[in-house]
């Protein structure tokens, strides 16, 4: 008789589908979220299925099934967390798992309490330092210290502020539909500034460390953010006309809000895909700095150099790019390929084709318009294409030594001998001079 | 892969966000005229035959860089690129361009040596040579699958013969006469992922990005495809 048991291997389906049953459950407490609705008006919840019909039709997207998945995993990031917007921005591939990421503007009054909850962790631990550093101190007055270095870090741009440039949406990301929504951290522009730098597969885990040359401020978490932030930037386009400014006046640095154009007639698709001056980016570009909108950085410093700040002001207004909506041209600045492909989705039925826009710049980033409906997507890699091959930086040359002079070489130590010789010469000396002052003192 | 699943292979290697259109795939149907022979249109309705790629071709496109234009009839302008493969040519009687067609060609055939892999044991070598595919073939186990090793590159194998005698006298000659993945340099050039719950594997190229090949484990269901720019990437070390 064979008393072993055959162990019951659970399949990873069953696991998968028990994660995915959570999507499935409708959310109780009624009478809460009608209260929730009354009082902000609607969380919009987009559409997913029908933006993935309408990009199906040009050959992109993923499986009916997934885009349903993700579909119920928004509803439930709504349900969780205070949200105005959402949208689903697109998937990027890992190695050993996928992001698939929301883009997501909170309502107001939400993100400053993070932030002042921040604020309030880092008082406490200004305090603990100043209390350590106190009896550092203390212990060094004993001590000789070191010679100081006179070496000043370039000053640290500050990030923008939530809701602004390249923080204006937060994003959330989760590996597969089912899985906990990890919220990403605002992107600093040094940390955009390294990743026009480096080229690395995402691996799919949140926390892994991203090494390279030059190294990266952050984990995979901000490396993500930074790729997202560039992306968006470059490739989320809409027809022209779309979006207009909230105000009449249009000022270059006040631009950043606007709004949709009630009196929009969308052109048709023949026209858009024959001509990208129909469409238009609605986000702004990211300047060399890291950030939207230009910022002097020496106006923290307290050396006053009139011709530094003269030289950075004109910089800055050579940079300032002046955003939209500035057309798209077919004519690219830098690479050989121009920037996007357009094409219509079907040739055979007219009436229901839609104008579809792939980069080139960013592969895997899509856009599409049919009438009044348009939207962006990516699936890819989350790189940028470039025709030459990526060189990394090279390492920075080696620094030069201290200069040598006769202070600090070394001379050899003096024996004994030496040492016991020039003892009794002093002795000597010291001798005859207390010998000449007594005779000086018996002249006297 | 057959041509008859792929509609369902489109499904299964969405994963990546890449498809054909309900047209495209309307027009596809078993257009094979032989094994291993390539067709390839540009609407998915009219089909022109390729011929089979030469090594002239092949060092050639070496040479040439950059996106496909989309025109087959494209030629790209060796004297720009590499004078000296131009003085060759022109030495050897004919003119110094490249058509596309013949990048088209030997690209093609560069990603399936390269990295064209099928399950092991779905074909099986019979003594006296040909390969035949294997019809007991069932589909690999849950654990299998998720092991590199269980896939191998579906052309001549180049490292069998530098095998120890020990790891020879393991493998078994009618199923493991080709090259596994494992020893692919560099190391990690393959992500492998089970998607669907666990229901399909899914291995992913970093060598040729936008190469998928999927296989649904305990069924015959296997194969590639390719949706990309057809370029190679040779940022692929510093990635990794």
């Amino acid at each position: 008789m064979d008393t072993l048991r055959d162990e019951h291997l659970i399949p990873p389906t069953f696991e998968a589908a028990e994660k995915c049953k959570a999507l499935f459950v409708k959310e109780g407490g009624e009478e809460e979220h009608e209260e929730v609705e009354e009082e902000m008006g609607q969380p919009s919840l987009p559409n997913v299925m029908e933006t993935a019909f309408y990009f199906e039709q040009a050959g992109i997207g993923l499986n009916k099934d997934e885009s349903y998945y993700i579909f119920l995993a928004l509803k439930n990031l709504i349900n969780l967390h205070p949200i105005q917007t959402c949208r689903f921005w697109g998937k990027i591939l890992g190695l050993e798992m996928n992001y698939i990421i929301a883009e997501v503007q909170l309502r107001e009054g939400e993100e400053e309490e993070e932030i002042e909850e921040e604020g309030e962790g880092s008082i406490a631990e200004g305090e603990k330092e100043l209390g350590e550093g106190e009896e550092e101190e203390e212990q060094k007055e004993k001590e000789a210290e070191p010679p100081k270095s006179t070496y000043k870090p370039p000053p640290e741009i500050p990030r923008e502020a939530n809701g602004t440039g390249t923080n204006k949406y937060v994003y959330f990301v989760c590996n597969e539909p089912g899985k906990p929504w990890m919220k990403l951290p605002p992107v600093t522009p040094a940390q955009i500034v390294c990743a026009r730098k480096i080229k690395k597969f995402f691996t799919g885990r949140l926390d892994a460390p991203v090494v390279t040359f030059p190294p990266f401020p952050g984990n995979e978490a901000n490396y993500l953010r930074a790729q997202i932030a560039r992306i968006s930037a470059g490739t989320h386009v809409s027809p022209t006309g779309f979006y207009q400014f909230a105000e009449e006046d249009e000022e270059e640095e006040g631009a950043d809000t606007y709004e949709e154009n009630p009196e929009f007639e969308p052109p048709p698709v023949v026209e858009m895909v024959e001509s990208l001056t129909m469409w238009a980016h609605h986000v702004k570009g990211i300047l060399n700095q890291g950030r939207c909108s230009w910022i002097n950085p020496s106006q923290k410093s307290e050396e006053n150099e009139e011709e530094d700040e003269e030289e950075e002001e004109e910089e800055g207004e050579e940079q300032q790019e002046e955003r939209g909506p500035p057309l798209l041209t077919v004519i690219s600045e830098d690479e050989d390929i121009p920037a996007w492909t357009a094409q219509a989705s079907t040739n055979l039925i007219p009436q229901y084709s839609i104008a579809i826009l792939q980069s080139n710049r960013w592969p895997g980033a899509y856009a599409f318009a049919s009438g009044r409906k348009f939207e962006n997507i990516y699936f890819g890699w989350g790189h940028k294409y470039s025709s030459e091959s990526h060189t990394p930086a090279l390492p920075l040359p080696a620094q030069t030594e201290f200069p040598t002079g006769p202070e600090i070489t070394e001379t050899v130590d003096p024996t004994v001998e030496e040492e016991m010789a020039f003892k009794v010469a002093q002795e000597e000396a010291l001798a005859e001079a207390e010998e000449e002052e007594d005779e000086e003192g018996e002249d006297d | 892969m057959e041509a008859l699943s792929l509609p369902a292979a489109l499904s299964l290697v969405a994963g990546g966000g890449a498809g054909l259109s309900p047209e495209r795939r309307a027009g596809l149907g078993p257009d094979r005229a032989a094994p291993r022979s390539r067709l390839y249109s540009l609407n998915c309705l009219d089909w022109s035959l390729l011929t089979p790629a030469t090594k002239e071709m092949l060092a050639l496109i070496e040479q040439v860089k950059g996106r496909f234009q989309g025109d087959p009839s494209f030629e790209y302008n060796l004297s720009e690129i590499n004078a000296e493969a131009a003085a060759r040519l022109i030495e050897s009687g004919k003119e110094p361009v490249i058509k596309e067609e013949a990048r088209l060609i030997a690209t093609i055939e560069q990603i399936d040596r390269a990295v064209g892999i099928v399950p092991r044991g779905a074909f099986v070598k019979t003594p006296l040579g040909p390969v035949h595919e294997n019809r007991h073939f069932e589909g690999l186990s849950l654990v299998e699958a998720k092991k590199l090793s269980s896939y191998f590159h579906f052309t001549e194998p180049v490292n069998l013969k530098n095998k120890t005698l020990l790891e020879k006298a393991d493998l078994d000659p009618s199923t493991d006469f080709l090259d596994s993945l494992e020893h692919d340099i560099p190391r990690g050039s393959w992500s492998i992922q089970l998607e669907k719950g666990g229901t399909v594997v899914v291995l992913r190229s970093l060598l040729w990005l936008g190469l998928t090949f999927y296989h649904v484990p305990t069924t015959k269901q296997f194969g590639y495809v390719y949706f990309g720019t057809g370029e190679k990437n040779l940022d692929l070390p510093f990635m990794l």
